[in-house]
């Protein structure tokens, strides 16, 4: 199989500003790759020029080898998209109906469009809300349902727009779990737009950092990391006031709140583990509560910068 | 032919399922429009009541005017009327979700929807075109029959044009609903109108421009071989395919200047 993505010195302005700018990258079939940036970075632009909504203001884009603009059905043939807050289904009609619909649209023949249906609804453990209009679906179910519609045709590229916002933890872990299992099974190529570093951490072998229309980086996530740092933060609640905890191996200490009742610490997790961090404190301290927190891609992004930059 | 209308088929039916679902309210829908047609058939009723003739139409060629408008514009919104929602998809930017269908856009809108709520009009203009057609004194011949049938097939494809060419317009304007339902509307209400009773300017705007005239007024003089003049000539009526025609030209064109401008500027 060909190149899947290819776009070459592409640039899209919008009356005076630039928001995609000269933007060169390639995405080989199989790939994973995690297109991260602030928002308003050029994201959703540069994947609705790859799609064909959007005419290039300048340079070279191709999706499965076809020239979006002017071979849009048959690009959208080949790619399976799913935008956070726009739905393919039919909010007034049964869930199961949203997928009889969309086999027919994308020509499947009825007995193929029913096993794959059945599949990706035994993978995704959507049969209880096959007879559920989609307006009653909890925001989880309706993402599981949006992603098993980008699928039915069995494209070759599924590119997903943010689709973990707002999801709870359980259903973000259910999801990841299904599209690698996916992507192990069928080699789809897979672009994803995230705020949420978990997700990169858990989809994708290669990210992509969009700042202001260009591309800022390319590389794998060890990359980034070793960039600008992907670390955690462990904020620990204690029991009583500690002083700083500045001695814990592994881990440096970045914030101390209300005479040492709520420490945080940041951990790289490639180096060590949270239980790890945890259990040196819990040796000098007694801890009542903790949170793990992932630093935000904004957060990620504002850092690339700074080391790019110094 | 029939594979590659299937995908249509299958939407065009869960249309009509939804619809369905709720059948009380579907019923009061089409109470409701049956209720608007029986309205605009009131308004000709008052007119014909005060006087015997109104821009060279008595109350029964009044009425297959009525009648064949509004069959006509029935039709059309039952098949593409939903083309007025456009501006609430550009704006929920739900057209997105239909460019990343493999089908293309003006066939997914106009198959997104199928109105048949709008059958209450259809039915109290058949009605009206029944009475119209016993009533009135007409020398039945293959021409009559045929100019009937053409007629009502190319007023049915004006409107669609006209809905077509205001959706067009719609990704330019996407708050100008009101300014094109007044081609669209008023187009509407121009139609099932003696041509005679508008000024010169005007009648030639409804018959050249928006091509109103063609959908009923025109077809229905030649018809009951009513004295025609000089901006109506009986033989004009037998130009309503070609009206038809242009008007789907111009349709076509703005539409398509329409999803050009979406994908040039981003909605």
């Amino acid at each position: 199989m060909s190149t899947i993505i290819e776009t070459r010195e592409l640039v899209r302005e919008f009356k005076k500003t630039r928001a995609v700018d000269r933007m060169s990258f390639v995405v080989e079939p199989g790939e994973s790759v995690g297109y991260i940036g602030a928002n308003g970075a050029g994201k959703s632009t540069t994947i609705k020029m790859l799609t064909g909504i959007l005419k290039p203001t300048s340079g070279h884009v191709r999706t499965c080898g076809l020239d979006p603009m002017r071979q849009r059905i048959a690009v959208a043939r080949r790619v399976g998209v799913v935008f956070g807050q726009r739905s393919q289904l039919w909010w007034d009609l049964p869930l199961g109906e949203s997928f009889t619909i969309l086999a027919a649209i994308h020509r499947l023949d009825p007995a193929a469009g029913r096993a794959r249906t059945r599949e990706l609804v035994d993978q995704l453990e959507m049969g209880p809300q096959l007879g559920t209009p989609v307006r009653s679906l909890s925001l989880g179910q309706r993402m599981r349902a949006e992603i098993a519609a980008a699928l039915l045709h069995t494209p070759d590229l599924l590119i997903l727009d943010e689709p973990t916002i707002g999801l709870d933890v359980l259903s973000k872990q259910r999801l990841r779990e299904f599209l690698v299992a996916e992507r192990r099974e069928r080699g789809t190529t897979l672009l994803l737009t995230t705020h949420d570093m978990g997700d990169i951490e858990r989809l994708c072998d290669r990210v992509l950092v969009i700042d202001r229309g260009a591309l800022a980086f390319d590389g794998t996530l060890a990359g980034l990391a070793a960039t600008v740092g992907a670390q955690r933060l462990l904020v620990i609640d204690l029991a009583v006031p500690t002083p700083p905890l500045t001695a814990i191996a592994g881990a440096t200490l970045v914030s101390n709140e209300s005479q040492g009742l709520r420490q945080s610490l940041a951990f790289d997790p490639k180096s060590t583990t949270a239980a790890a961090v945890l259990a040196r404190v819990s040796a000098v301290a007694e801890v009542r509560d903790l949170a793990i927190e992932e630093p935000d891609i904004e957060d990620v992004v504002r850092r690339l910068y700074a080391a790019s930059r110094p | 032919m029939g594979d590659r209308l299937e995908p249509y088929r299958v939407l065009l039916a869960s249309r009509m399922r939804a619809q369905m679902q709720y059948r009380a309210s579907f019923v009061t829908d089409i109470l409701g429009t049956v209720g608007v047609g029986v309205a605009e058939f009131a308004e000709v009723w008052v007119i014909f009541h005060n006087v015997d003739v109104l821009g060279g139409l008595d109350f029964t060629a009044a009425l297959l005017v009525f009648a064949l408008s509004n069959i006509a514009f029935s039709l059309a919104d039952l098949f593409v009327g939903h083309l007025d929602t456009l501006p609430t998809y550009i704006r929920a930017g739900q057209v997105d979700a239909f460019y990343v269908r493999p089908l293309p856009l003006l066939a997914q809108l106009v198959t997104s929807d199928l109105s048949l709520r709008r059958i209450g009009r259809l039915s109290v203009a058949l009605l009206a075109l029944t009475v119209a057609l016993a009533t009135a004194d007409i020398a039945w011949t293959p021409a009559v029959v045929a100019l009937l049938v053409l007629t009502v097939v190319s007023g049915t494809a004006i409107f669609s044009a006209l809905f077509t060419a205001a959706g067009g317009l719609q990704f330019f304007l996407v708050d100008g609903a009101e300014f094109t339902n007044s081609f669209t509307y008023g187009g509407a209400y121009s139609a099932q109108q003696s041509q005679q009773v508008f000024p010169g300017p005007l009648r030639i705007f409804w018959t050249f421009v928006v091509p109103t005239a063609f959908v009923a007024y025109l077809p229905a003089v030649s018809i009951l071989e009513l004295p025609g003049d000089r901006l109506a000539p009986l033989w004009l009526a037998w130009c309503t395919p070609l009206a038809a025609v242009l008007s789907w030209t111009v349709a076509g064109l703005c539409w398509r200047a329409g999803t050009r401008h979406y994908q040039g500027a981003g909605g």
